[in-house]
């Protein structure tokens, strides 16, 4: 519908090709500034100019070292750092086996992340509050943010990054593109990991506090919406994004395509002023 | 006919972010790196007596402690808060500390043993006791009272006069704040959660006494930040000291607690409206006052009364606000800053207005309706917010509703319907570009905007693939770095209105360049074309008479004697727009269920009418629409940061007793874009919306509990203790 | 966080025995609450010894009941054939509280021993009597919304944040414990938490050493009429404001039996004594239990900022009771 309404060649060239340097405020801008009402220092401060100096050598050199990082077996390198009751874990992290001395108050979670550069599984509280650090332990959906590292011995943990292989997507990931299921991204691994073995404790049977009847147990659930909101509710997005979540989810759990949420509306080209 | 724009893409950081493989701040991997914690004031007015880190200093893996006695001193003249710079305490939850050790345990344990001594002052948290001063003006000064408010509202045969109350709210993004400081001889490098890393540059050049070109900041994927990133915050200064006294990298991450004190907070916000009305339900005057909290040592504004100045045709119109001083952290923006709360009010007084009237609230709108901006007499760039009102009430069926309140019901639920108005202004800051296409067709363009996760990179590379003629997967977008060309922070909802016309303008320029080369080329198969004859299209550049007359890029550069043809290209608000009003419009319609008894709220439906010009990607701008929607409940129904004014300090200081909605809370959300063709906002005719769709929320909600229980509710948010 | 041994127990005796020898060690379970708690610096053992490997995660029916060991997982219990059969109202409560993850680490035994979540004994620069005895309380003349309207004392006025727990206390069950001498009691479930008095440091009448190995539900006849309603400030993942664990035995429209507990509104889930007497004998109409509901929150006691949780408190009575009797439906 909307093809028809702009040609985009119409939006003609812009109106001004020169290149522009200017710190000079211009009117557009100082009413943007005064309708936001940024006053003073803060007004200044919008204006931060940027200087086209860009990371130095040596920041570049660090980055490139990251890559790679992640997916070796074996021994992860202790920091040269003197560890307090540090104790020996070995586990399996996305089928690789792992083996390092940890603090004993380091927890799954930084584990991961400090130690094994698994950066996707997330810190947005660090106290069970969110679901961001979720993984998949054992087949089962914890929160690595809880779970102390030295604890982990034998366990089979699955992050993030161990649900594709290489490019080719777990449904469930391929699904929170389709529908857009995540805006910044952060708390994103977490509802992934949590919807991956949602699906599982649904074939199992497993019941949640919305569940109508209790007492009948009964194997490979079809979730209600309701049900599935309530069972993601441990994960938070403060994006938003909980109803492409949901259609996301929901799509993988029925195989049927889940339509979007929005249109154009028919009538906005004669409408409009 | 557009290829891509206007059409639904997925996100190109979409497989990096399902992944994990999306890198936040405080990710990266830096060999060496040391670990930060912060220690807080524990009371919230006075000074630090004595300071012992003696203990903590013992710890194993322990490197450095940072206290006000030995923190390098900033250079900054900026009024806004500084850590680690004086005895002097202002608010609870001050940082009073920074302990540096090997690992992010040793560090947090050490914090909690250092020990400190205070002398205490009295301290007024509670804004309704603060003394208040006048807000400092805008650039253009206070907005005068429109007409004389006063006398007309006086005269008027119908008057609303209600007060209206919204607590602290916290942005709390998912991704804590968190930077990486290294320096490199006299540079400095920082990965920093960032709405704008020139302004984080800015403020460590100045701080540090350094240029400019000396500072790299990079925030390549931002956790989410909704405002709270947008001015630069106390930690990426601290970590750079750390980083420069130990002469290795820091990595410093707020605690979820730390980010209640540590990067603003959308002020408390007093507000009283009065409404003038004519028996026909025409207004005659708003006089709609304000009140916000703000910080001890520096005063923030955000104008919430003064939005609805443009709203509604009233000749007489007053917005008085004041600021009241609280022994607390400096408020800052976040989401629709000013604009949700005011709307909060106003929108629920003109509700409170069509009961008096009996006038249906959306009948009420369209009476009121504003053709040309009120203000200033000016046309609008385009408005087509009546059909906004047209077209969203008949998707939702209001014509259905039943004016007397708890007259609908679904079994023991009562219903409810209510409505707002949305508006934001349709801004522009200049922008600028650069754009490389190469031989083999693949493109780089690289801006210093930041992508918080509204999908700028998506919405600019499918931009430069419209204009360039090339599929988006050649182009790789990079952004939130200071090494790239100068962009404006995200706010405001002006990325794509700033950045997309920058590269739109590149794109204009890269066509230039290359007809020049063909223009150039012995018997030039487009010889005599102007500008505007030809176009790039599916990889070549042809005339538009005949499509067939084309040459590929890499024949043109080949012909050229090039690898690739680049420009920096800056864009500006166009002239033309000072003659008229830009804006963004929405027309909000809310159901709620309310089980009374049990005081519980559940909004079933929400259908957001947006006219924000033109759709660039309908997948992400719905996904802003569901953003605003979900944060609007959040502040109608579950967020308030408490204090304790006893102590001065914050109690629900965490993700369990700080509410923000959960998958539970979130029903059916539907957007219905109503476009609009506007050339004078910017030549993509975008307007952005990534406010828009917040700012009627709270209020839609509120007046459909109103519909459902009959209850008005001035206080947010509406809690089951409020209903019961 | 401080610094703490870790030992992983393989067997109970050297698990018990190594909490004997030190007054600051604790078992680790779950670790849902004491991880928290020590990331806040609200709990300071020096010594976590990991139970998580022995045995008494079995859950079974009993010549009595049902036994859920300690050890099993929440997500495991509410899941059980045999809870779900014959205590569907457990296997709700469980449900009803904190996330699927979470549910998914905690244990029966850990459910019993979380502590309140009340935001002062949380923030070490608050006073609070629970987490430092003799500091006083600051949500007494504080913010207080959340807090308790029976029970408490001037030294605390926190709440009990378990729902499990509201749905055992209704299901009168037993606390096995394990004590250093190798014995094992039983504690009944009205004796296990405590009111906090002048102790609130105190949340249960655990000694240091003792180890719950199981939880036993008698055989009950409430399975057909059982509900549990929680009322919160979100839809999911937030603690009670109100919550009530609700069941009746009813034979012809008689009610044979009921039990009735509140979460939310005590420093331990709250027996339903009064309204459970009045309803006894009486027909199961929505008349009878508003008059059990309102009998029952006479005796409350709210403070500033939770008069709300008394009105709230009958209403949520008498609406668990009904949706006990309709299978979990509102009429």
């Amino acid at each position: 519908m909307n093809e028809e309404k702009f040609d985009l060649e119409d939006c003609g060239n812009p109106p001004d090709m020169a290149t522009v340097e200017s710190d000079v405020l211009t009117v557009d801008e100082e009413k943007l500034l005064d309708e936001l009402g940024i006053f003073g220092e803060s007004r200044r401060k919008f204006l931060g100019q940027v200087s086209t100096a860009g990371l130095s050598v040596l920041a570049m050199q660090l980055l490139a070292e990251n890559e790679a990082f992640a997916a070796s077996n074996g021994d992860v390198k202790t920091a040269a750092v003197k560890l307090e009751n540090a104790v020996k874990v070995s586990m399996k992290v996305n089928g690789s086996a792992k083996s390092l001395d940890v603090d004993s108050r380091m927890t799954l979670l930084d584990a991961l992340r400090e130690r094994m550069d698994l950066t996707g599984s997330k810190k947005g509280c660090d106290h069970g509050q969110c679901g961001a650090c979720t993984v998949i332990v054992d087949g089962q959906r914890v929160l690595s943010c809880l779970t102390l590292a030295a604890t982990c011995e034998g366990a089979d943990v699955t992050t993030i990054e161990g649900l594709a292989t290489g490019e080719k997507l777990h449904p469930v990931q391929a699904a929170f593109i389709k529908h857009d299921g995540f805006q910044c991204g952060y708390c994103t691994p977490g509802q992934i990991c949590s919807a991956v073995a949602l699906m599982e404790e649904a074939k199992r049977g497993d019941a949640s506090y919305v569940t109508e009847n209790i007492q009948a147990k009964a194997r490979s659930l079809n979730l209600s919406d309701d049900e599935i909101r309530e069972r993601m509710s441990g994960n938070l997005c403060r994006c938003g994004a909980y109803p492409n979540i949901l259609r996301a989810i929901k799509e993988v759990h029925t195989g049927k395509e889940q339509a979007q949420g929005w249109k154009f509306s028919e009538s906005s080209e004669t409408e409009v002023a | 006919m557009a290829k891509y724009i206007g059409k639904e893409m997925s996100r190109v950081d979409g497989f990096a972010k399902v992944t994990g493989q999306a890198k936040y701040a405080s990710e990266y991997k830096i060999p060496n790196v040391a670990y930060g914690y912060i220690a807080q004031s524990e009371i919230a007015k006075g000074s630090i007596k004595s300071i012992d880190t003696s203990e903590a200093e013992k710890q194993s893996g322990v490197l450095k402690i940072l206290t006000h006695l030995n923190c390098p001193k900033t250079k900054s003249k900026d009024e806004a808060f500084a850590a680690l710079q004086s005895d002097k305490i202002v608010f609870s939850g001050q940082p009073i500390a920074l302990v540096i050790a090997e690992t992010f345990e040793q560090a947090r344990f050490a914090a909690r043993l250092i020990k400190t001594e205070y002398l205490k002052a009295e301290h007024v948290t509670e804004a309704e006791k603060a003394p208040t001063v006048e807000a400092p003006a805008g650039f253009f000064g206070k907005p005068k009272p429109r007409g004389d408010a006063n006398t007309a509202f006086e005269k008027s045969e119908v008057k609303i006069e209600a007060e209206y109350t919204i607590p602290i709210e916290h942005h709390n993004a998912m991704e804590p704040h968190a930077a990486i400081a290294m320096w490199d001889g006299g540079k400095l490098m920082v990965f920093d959660k960032s709405q704008g890393v020139g302004t984080v540059q800015g403020h460590l050049a100045e701080s540090f006494g350094i240029p400019k070109e000396n500072v790299s900041v990079s925030s390549e994927f931002v956790g989410g930040a909704f405002g709270s990133a947008l001015n630069p915050n106390y930690y990426s200064f601290i970590a750079a000291c750390a980083a420069r006294e130990i002469n290795r990298p820091v990595k410093l991450n707020y605690t979820r607690r730390q980010m209640f004190t540590g990067n603003g907070y959308r002020p408390y916000t007093w507000q009283k409206v009065r409404i003038g009305a004519s028996r026909d339900g025409k207004l005659q005057s708003i006089i709609h006052e304000a009140v916000g909290n703000t910080s001890s040592f520096e005063n923030f504004g955000e104008n919430p009364n003064s939005f609805g100045r443009t709203l509604y045709k009233c000749e007489n119109y007053d917005t008085p606000y004041r600021l009241a001083k609280t022994d607390l952290p400096t408020p800052t923006w976040m989401r629709a800053p000013g604009a949700v709360s005011g709307a909060f009010a106003l929108e629920s007084a003109l509700d409170e207005l069509a009961y008096e009237l009996n006038i249906d609230p959306l009948e009420l709108r369209m009476i009121n309706y504003a053709e040309t901006d009120p203000e200033t007499g000016k046309p609008f760039s385009s408005k087509a917010l009546m059909e906004c009102f047209k077209t969203g009430a008949k998707k939702f069926g209001w014509e259905k509703r039943k004016m007397e309140p708890r007259s609908m019901r679904d079994g023991r639920w009562l219903v409810g319907w209510g409505t707002a108005t949305g508006l934001w202004g349709a801004y522009q800051a200049p922008a600028t570009m650069k754009m490389t296409v190469r031989k083999d067709g693949s493109v780089y363009i690289g801006s210093a905007t930041a992508d918080i996760g509204p999908g700028t990179y998506t919405v600019i590379t499918m931009i430069a693939a419209e204009y360039l003629g090339i599929e988006p997967d050649k182009i790789k977008f990079e952004l939130g770095d200071t090494k790239l060309p100068n962009a404006p922070m995200q706010g405001g909802s002006l990325t794509v209105a700033s950045v997309g016309t920058a590269a739109h303008g590149a794109a204009g320029q890269i066509k230039q360049k290359l007809l020049e080369i063909v223009l150039k080329m012995k018997n030039s198969p487009m010889a005599d074309a102007k500008i505007d004859d030809v176009e790039l299209a599916d990889g070549v550049l042809r005339t538009k008479k005949d499509k067939g007359n084309s040459l590929t890029i890499g024949q043109i550069l080949q012909e050229g004697g090039l690898d690739e043809v680049s420009v920096t290209h800056t864009s500006m608000p166009g002239k033309e727009r000072g003659q008229y009003t830009t804006q963004a419009h929405g027309a909000q319609f809310v159901e709620v269920k309310v089980d009374e008894e049990l005081g519980i709220i559940k909004v079933t439906r929400v259908m957001e009418a947006t006219a924000c010009g033109r759709i660039m990607n309908p997948k992400t701008s719905h996904s802003q629409e569901m953003g605003g929607v979900v944060g609007g409940i959040g502040m109608a129904l579950t967020e308030i940061t408490e204090i304790d004014h006893r102590y001065g300090r914050m109690t629900t200081t965490d993700l369990a007793s700080y509410h923000v909605p959960s998958h539970a809370d979130i029903h059916e959300i539907e957007t219905e874009f109503v476009e609009e063709i506007d050339t004078v906002v910017n030549p993509l005719g975008v307007k952005g919306m990534g406010e828009l769709c917040l700012v009627g929320i709270p209020a839609a909600i509120a007046n459909a509990v109103f519909h459902a229980t009959g209850k008005r509710f001035r206080d947010l948010p509406i809690t089951p203790d409020k209903l019961i | 966080m401080r610094p703490f041994k870790y030992t992983r127990a393989a067997e109970t005796a050297k698990a018990v025995e190594a909490i004997s020898k030190n007054k600051n060690a604790r078992f680790l379970a779950g670790g849902t609450n004491i991880i928290d708690l020590m990331k806040e610096d609200v709990a300071r053992p020096d010594e976590l010894v990991d139970i998580n490997r022995l045995s008494f995660d079995q859950i079974k029916a009993t010549s009595g009941g049902i036994s859920l060991g300690a050890l099993a997982k929440n997500t495991e219990t509410a899941n059980h054939p045999l809870v779900r059969q014959n205590l569907p109202l457990l296997s709700q409560a469980i449900l009803a509280g904190a996330s699927g993850q979470i549910r998914n680490m905690a244990t029966n035994g850990g459910n019993l021993n979380q502590r309140t979540r009340c935001t002062y004994f949380y923030d070490t620069a608050m006073p609070c009597n629970k987490r430092e005895p003799g500091t006083g309380c600051g949500a007494m003349e504080g913010i207080n919304r959340m807090h308790a309207v029976f029970g408490w004392s001037e030294k605390c006025v926190a709440v009990h944040p378990s729902d499990m727990c509201v749905a055992l206390a209704a299901l009168d069950a037993n606390v096995k414990v394990q004590g250093a001498d190798g014995k094992t009691r039983s504690i009944a479930f009205a004796d296990y938490h405590r009111l906090p008095g002048d102790s609130p440091e105190l949340d249960n009448n655990l000694k240091h050493d003792d180890l719950i190995t199981e939880i036993e539900i008698p055989k009950n006849n409430f399975a057909a009429n059982s509900y549990y309603l929680k009322v919160r400030d979100r839809a999911s993942y937030a603690f009670a404001l109100v919550s009530v664990a609700a069941a009746l035995d009813v034979s012809g429209g008689k009610i044979k039996d009921a039990r009735i507990a509140l979460g939310g509104v005590a420093h331990k889930p709250w027996r339903a004594l009064e309204a459970e007497k009045f309803l006894k004998g009486k027909d199961a109409t929505e008349a009878n239990f508003k008059a059990a509901a309102e009998m029952e929150m006479k005796a409350a006691k709210p403070l500033e900022h939770n008069k709300f949780k008394v009105e709230l408190g009958k209403r949520a009575v008498a609406r668990a009771l009904t949706m006990a009797m309709n299978g979990g439906k509102t009429a």
